[in-house]
């Protein structure tokens, strides 16, 4: 090694010599080559690339280079020195494509093995399609309002309008509750919650409320004894059965299609007055798209708005109410209600966790 | 309302070409709903009236057996075997020709038989479709068509019978008088009333002596007598066809004739044997210990809210709900007396509720009938019974009639378009409630005056609906209102959905259950006789005596649905249900206000009040394995852990802390149930079900199960974001030797005292009990991270931590490191 301060004719540095260098781009090419595997080419490297590797060597004597020699030589020398470089680059990238494929291809599994070690559960239908049906009245900035299942009878039938000998009652099915005069009953739908809350609050009011709701029905493929409503409940100035049709329409379209809409039949409940039954046009229907009957509707009965210390003279309202059985029923073809109340695993699964 | 569609064309000039479906739609656009079309069967090829020329009667043959000569119509008569009886030569009958194909695809032919060649068959009315008549073959009586008739139309073959669903409200139109006058409007066409009948022509002394003592409850009493009736003259054959279609069954003359007046006319009557009737009647209410015997053969103990027809012997018929035996009508009957009368509805429901008695006439009564149909109803039942039954009336009309004025109701001419939506002309307004039958007098506010069959119409809302209904409920546009802004779900909404949606998550299927119970499921629970879970509210008309009460927790509705699931073979099973419990004990009764106001605050707080708590439970119940076996080796079976987990994964949905400890409570294993503690109370357990239990309920040993009351969780607080350190942190392993039945809990909690604000997490990685631990001990093995805030933590204070940790679990636990 020849220190920088040492006087030497420069040309006899025999380093920054064009053959000399070639000569190590060539050796260090040969090296390269010839390595077989990654572990190889690491091993030659510190010959060609190290800090006493000839191209390395050769950088140094530069210095001793008179100014006007030295740029000429250093362009040689790092040619040679980048020429190196590319050359182990090239080869490791070859080795190392070369070992992926061989390695990996031996760590390949079978990617359709299952792997459902924590199976993930569901929510019921008709828990979800309450909730989804509250949601699009919540979007509309309706609220949520609930009631209790085991209801004052008052609320359930007289507030209501339906009188205490009136037919209406007794085609209710009722679920009486002990003793004879508690005064209490499983609700027979959700329409209590409209009281509860003309008389709790100020109108406006806009709420929808659905819940769990009780029939003295036998089980069978159509009914239950035990069933599910949602009740909704808009009281407000100047509101008409068209909002109530655009409110049923609007609902419709969000659970049934953009093609949905409501068909309404003459009908009759003591707490609204007009009263209708309304049907709901599904396109997607298992059977081809059709009518199928969906709930209830109609303008509040002043009546009721009486009962409850709403002025009927300042304030109007619509109300409606729906199984959601039958809607679950109809919308995933559901052929026999007992599948939806025995709490088989293979029913609920088939729902999710969301509708 | 079952509705013969021949019958109602009687009345309604419905238009040629009209079809089953466009009267359906027109029903339903009316709102009488359309429950099923009944189609007669269908016959086919030549079926004809025929005339009986003679009976031969064949012996020799195991039962009776005629070959008859029966004219059909053509040149010769032919000769037909048949096996009743119930005809005389003369009589017509209806004959099936060879070639004619009866209901059920029974083709005639000429056959022989009992050795005559039988060319047809005379039919009776149930081998027709119409009828279930099969004593005899059908007797089409006088005035039947000519020999050789088609018979199709004859037997109404061709009438279709619509049942329609009358809503409560509509009492009318539980009559085809009522049907008629809805289809004559519906349909834009004439229609006569059958009701427009005078009075029945009587002359001289009231045909019996009538006294009502109770107007209120009988405003219109009407009565003729009839004497002559033959008892033995049959009813016409069409009109026991039309009691058929009706769902009517045939009796007699006198009681078919009553039956068909109400089914025309709407109007219930009631006829006495005249001879039987002792003295003056009276209309009154039941008396102190006064009984009937209804002509069902079942003998009342009448109530004071009954009201009576009676006589000097007595009661002799539950007012406007049944008729009593002694003054029934029988084969020798032949004076009568017809009633006919108005009755108030909410007194009929209530006789007809305490008597389970609905009757077609209570059930008319108690939706209104038309008060003016007493005496029409009167004058069509007398003339059917003195034409076919020979009977004439004597004496003149009763009719005590207290009827006062009907109350016009005021009607702004604007308000059914307020309501509807639409604007509708007041000419319109006025000429639709015209169409009802309302008189309507006055411009500017209305004066309507509702028909008298209308007792449904007394408010001006009641008036809109008419309108809107006849208007067409199509014409209401579709146009979305605003709502002002919600404040969207409340937080107790928002954890019910939160806390379902977790457990699903975490592989548990929702199976809601119904919420009946009985003393059998909560004996198999193993619950303690004092048990507060055992205090039910019972229902008194239960759908199974078995489960006669409300549920006060989730677990046998749930566990059922277990056993249920795995009786159908599946083996894995994880449950959840969220609801309502309702816990018993005695509470005042609910008031029952009136409705002309809002209840005072006093009466409202009164009647929320009476209305029990009814708390939000959730429960959760595991069987089989929890996580199944597979290619990565065998499956973890569910147990006590995983129904704790279940708890911890509730707490965390509801963003609440929970504490477990151990407890004891049915129906749980006494050493494997945990009691669940947040904001200082008991909220549920969980745990391994007791043995007896599973083995009572027929589930696997090591069922496990959790319920927790989600509304007894403390409000969800606002989450604090916690301050994050960039520091590296220092791991510390430590195995603690101590005796085993110090609660894991317990040590983690000595192990965050020591470790202060230090101590990043802490976890217990290993559980060992064994020899090395020693008897009556167990090591538990925690992995610790410390790190501070603000340095990077140095190995002596790393060091010094660790030995606090130590020093304290030792002092508080008397835990051992292991070494």
């Amino acid at each position: 090694m020849s220190g920088a301060n040492d006087p030497y004719d420069p040309k006899q540095v025999a380093a920054l010599a064009p053959e000399a260098l070639d000569a190590a781009v060539a050796a260090a090419r040969r090296a390269v080559a010839g390595a077989g595997d990654l572990e190889a080419l690491a091993a030659v490297r510190p010959a060609h690339l190290g800090d006493r590797a000839p191209v390395l060597l050769a950088r140094r004597e530069l210095g001793a280079l008179p100014p006007a020699a030295r740029a000429d030589a250093g362009k040689r020398v790092n040619a040679a020195r980048v020429a190196v470089t590319e050359a182990f680059e090239a080869r490791r990238a070859e080795l190392a494509a070369e070992r992926d494929a061989r390695v990996l291809a031996e760590e390949r599994v079978d990617v359709t093995l299952p792997w459902d070690r924590t199976p993930r559960g569901a929510r019921h239908p008709i828990t979800t399609l309450m909730e989804r049906i509250g949601d699009v009245f919540v979007g509309m900035g309706y609220e949520v309002a609930e009631g209790p299942e085991l209801e004052a009878e008052w609320l359930n039938f007289d507030a209501l309008n339906i009188g205490r000998d009136h037919p209406a009652r007794t085609m209710m099915d009722t679920f009486f509750v002990a003793p004879e005069d508690s005064g209490l009953v499983l609700r027979t739908h959700t329409s209590p919650v409209q009281a509860r809350t003309l008389l709790s609050r100020t109108p406006p009011v806009y709420v929808v409320a659905p819940g769990r709701t009780y029939r003295t029905d036998e089980l069978d493929a159509t009914h239950t004894p035990v069933f599910h409503q949602v009740e909704g409940l808009a009281v407000d100035r100047g509101l008409t059965m068209a909002h109530l049709r655009g409110t049923l329409d609007h609902l419709a379209r969000q659970l049934f299609g953009a093609d949905a809409v409501t068909r309404w039949r003459p009908s009759y409940f003591p707490f609204t007055e007009p009263s209708a039954e309304f049907d709901v046009w599904f396109p997607e229907h298992r059977d081809g798209p059709r009518w199928v009957e969906w709930g209830g509707c109609g303008m509040v009965n002043p009546r009721v708005l009486v009962a409850c210390g709403v002025d009927p003279a300042e304030f109007s309202g619509f109300a409606f109410g729906m199984g959601i059985e039958r809607a679950v029923q109809f919308r995933s073809a559901v052929a026999d209600m007992r599948d939806m109340v025995e709490g088989d695993v293979r029913f609920t699964t088939a729902f999710g966790v969301e509708l | 309302m079952r509705v013969p569609i021949g019958w109602l064309a009687e009345h309604v000039d419905v238009p040629a070409g009209t079809t089953v479906e466009d009267l359906d739609a027109a029903f339903v656009r009316l709102g009488l709903e359309v429950e099923e079309v009944h189609r007669p069967a269908e016959v086919t090829g030549p079926l004809v009236v025929g005339r009986v020329l003679g009976i031969e009667e064949l012996t020799g043959f195991k039962k009776p057996i005629r070959y008859t000569q029966v004219d059909v119509g053509e040149p010769e008569p032919r000769g037909i075997v048949c096996g009743a009886q119930n005809f005389a030569v003369g009589d017509a009958v209806v004959v099936a020709l060879p070639g004619a194909v009866l209901p059920g695809g029974f083709a005639i032919a000429a056959r022989r038989t009992y050795d005559h060649v039988s060319d047809g068959m005379i039919c009776s009315a149930r081998e027709l479709g119409v009828g279930e008549d099969h004593a005899g073959i059908l007797v089409l009586g006088d005035g039947a068509p000519a020999p050789g008739t088609p018979a199709g139309p004859v037997v109404g073959l061709d009438d279709v019978v619509v049942e329609l669903a009358v809503t409560p409200d509509r009492g009318y139109c539980l009559s085809l008088r009522g049907i008629a006058r809805e289809m004559g409007t519906g349909l834009g066409v004439p229609w006569r009333d059958p009701g427009d009948l005078a009075a029945p022509a009587g002359s001289g002394e009231p045909a019996w002596p009538v006294a009502v003592e109770d107007a209120g409850r009988c405003d219109r009493f009407s009565m003729v007598a009839l004497e002559g009736l033959d008892p033995t003259a049959p009813s016409p054959w069409w009109m026991r066809r039309r009691l058929a279609q009706s769902g009517v069954r045939s009796i007699s003359l006198a009681v078919d004739v009553t039956n068909y007046v109400m089914l025309e006319l709407g109007q219930p009557m009631h006829a006495f044997d005249r001879d039987r009737v002792r003295g003056p009647i009276v209309v009154r209410r039941a008396r102190e210990g006064e009984r009937l015997t209804t002509l069902d053969g079942v003998d009342r103990a009448l109530a004071s809210d009954d009201l009576l027809i009676t006589d000097d012997s007595g009661p002799i018929g539950l007012a406007a709900v049944m008729g009593g035996a002694s003054t029934e009508i029988g084969a020798g009957t032949s004076a009568v007396l017809l009633e006919a009368a108005h009755w108030e509805p909410t007194g009929v429901a209530r006789t007809a509720r305490r008597h389970r008695l609905p009757s077609e006439a209570a059930k008319r009564f108690e939706r209104g009938v038309d008060p003016e149909m007493t005496t029409a109803a009167l004058a069509r039942a007398a003339a059917l019974l003195a034409e076919y039954g020979g009977a004439r009336v004597v004496g003149a009309l009763v009719d005590v009639d207290t009827r006062g004025p009907r109350p016009a109701i005021a009607l702004d001419p604007a308000l059914p378009g307020r309501v509807a939506g639409v604007p509708y002309p007041a000419g319109q307004v006025t000429a639709l409630l015209g169409a009802v039958g309302c008189a309507v007098d006055g411009d500017g506010p209305l004066r309507v005056t509702p028909p008298s069959w209308r007792p449904d119409l007394t408010d001006p809302a009641d008036l809109v609906e008419e309108v809107v209904r006849l208007a067409g409920y199509d014409d209401v546009p579709s146009v979305l209102p605003t709502a002002p802004p919600g404040r969207g779900l409340t937080d107790r909404q928002r954890r019910r959905r939160a806390v379902g949606r977790a457990l699903a998550e975490a592989g548990h299927v929702e199976a809601p259950s119904f919420p009946f119970v009985g003393t059998a499921a909560l004996d198999a629970l193993g619950l303690p006789g004092d048990d507060p879970r055992r205090q039910v509210v019972l229902v008194r008309n239960p759908l199974s005596e078995e489960e006669p009460a409300l549920r006060t927790t989730l677990l046998p509705g749930l566990l059922a649905a277990l056993a249920r699931n795995l009786s159908r073979g599946l083996r894995d099973v994880a449950l959840f249900e969220h609801g309502a419990v309702f816990p018993g004990g005695e509470r005042p009764p609910a008031p029952l206000p009136g409705v002309d106001r809002r209840p005072d605050d006093a009466t409202l707080a009164a009647l929320l009040g009476a209305v029990p708590e009814q708390p939000w439970h959730v429960a959760v119940a595991l069987a089989g394995h929890r996580e199944p076996r597979g290619w990565w080796g065998p499956g973890r079976p569910a147990g006590w852990a995983d129904a704790v987990q279940a708890a911890r994964r509730v707490a965390e949905a509801a963003g609440v802390e929970l504490t477990v400890r151990a407890g004891v409570r049915a129906p749980w294993h006494p050493g494997r149930c945990a009691e669940m503690v947040a904001g200082g109370r008991v909220v549920g357990h969980a745990g391994e079900l007791h043995p007896r239990v599973c083995a009572a309920l027929d589930l696997p040993a090591r069922t496990a199960a959790m319920e927790l009351d989600v509304d007894a969780l403390p409000p969800t607080a606002v989450p604090v974001g916690p301050r994050l350190s960039a520091f590296p942190p220092v791991f510390v392993d430590l195995a603690f030797v101590l005796a085993e039945d110090v609660p894991a809990a317990d040590v983690e909690a000595s192990i965050r005292e020591a470790g202060g604000d230090l101590l990043e997490s802490v976890r217990l990685f290993d559980v060992y009990t064994g020899p090395q631990a020693g008897e009556g001990r167990r090591s538990l093995a925690y992995s610790l991270t410390l790190r501070a805030p603000d340095r990077t933590l140095s190995g002596e204070e790393a060091a010094e931590l660790r030995q606090r940790v130590v020093a304290h679990v030792r002092q508080a636990r008397g835990a051992e490191l292991r070494g």
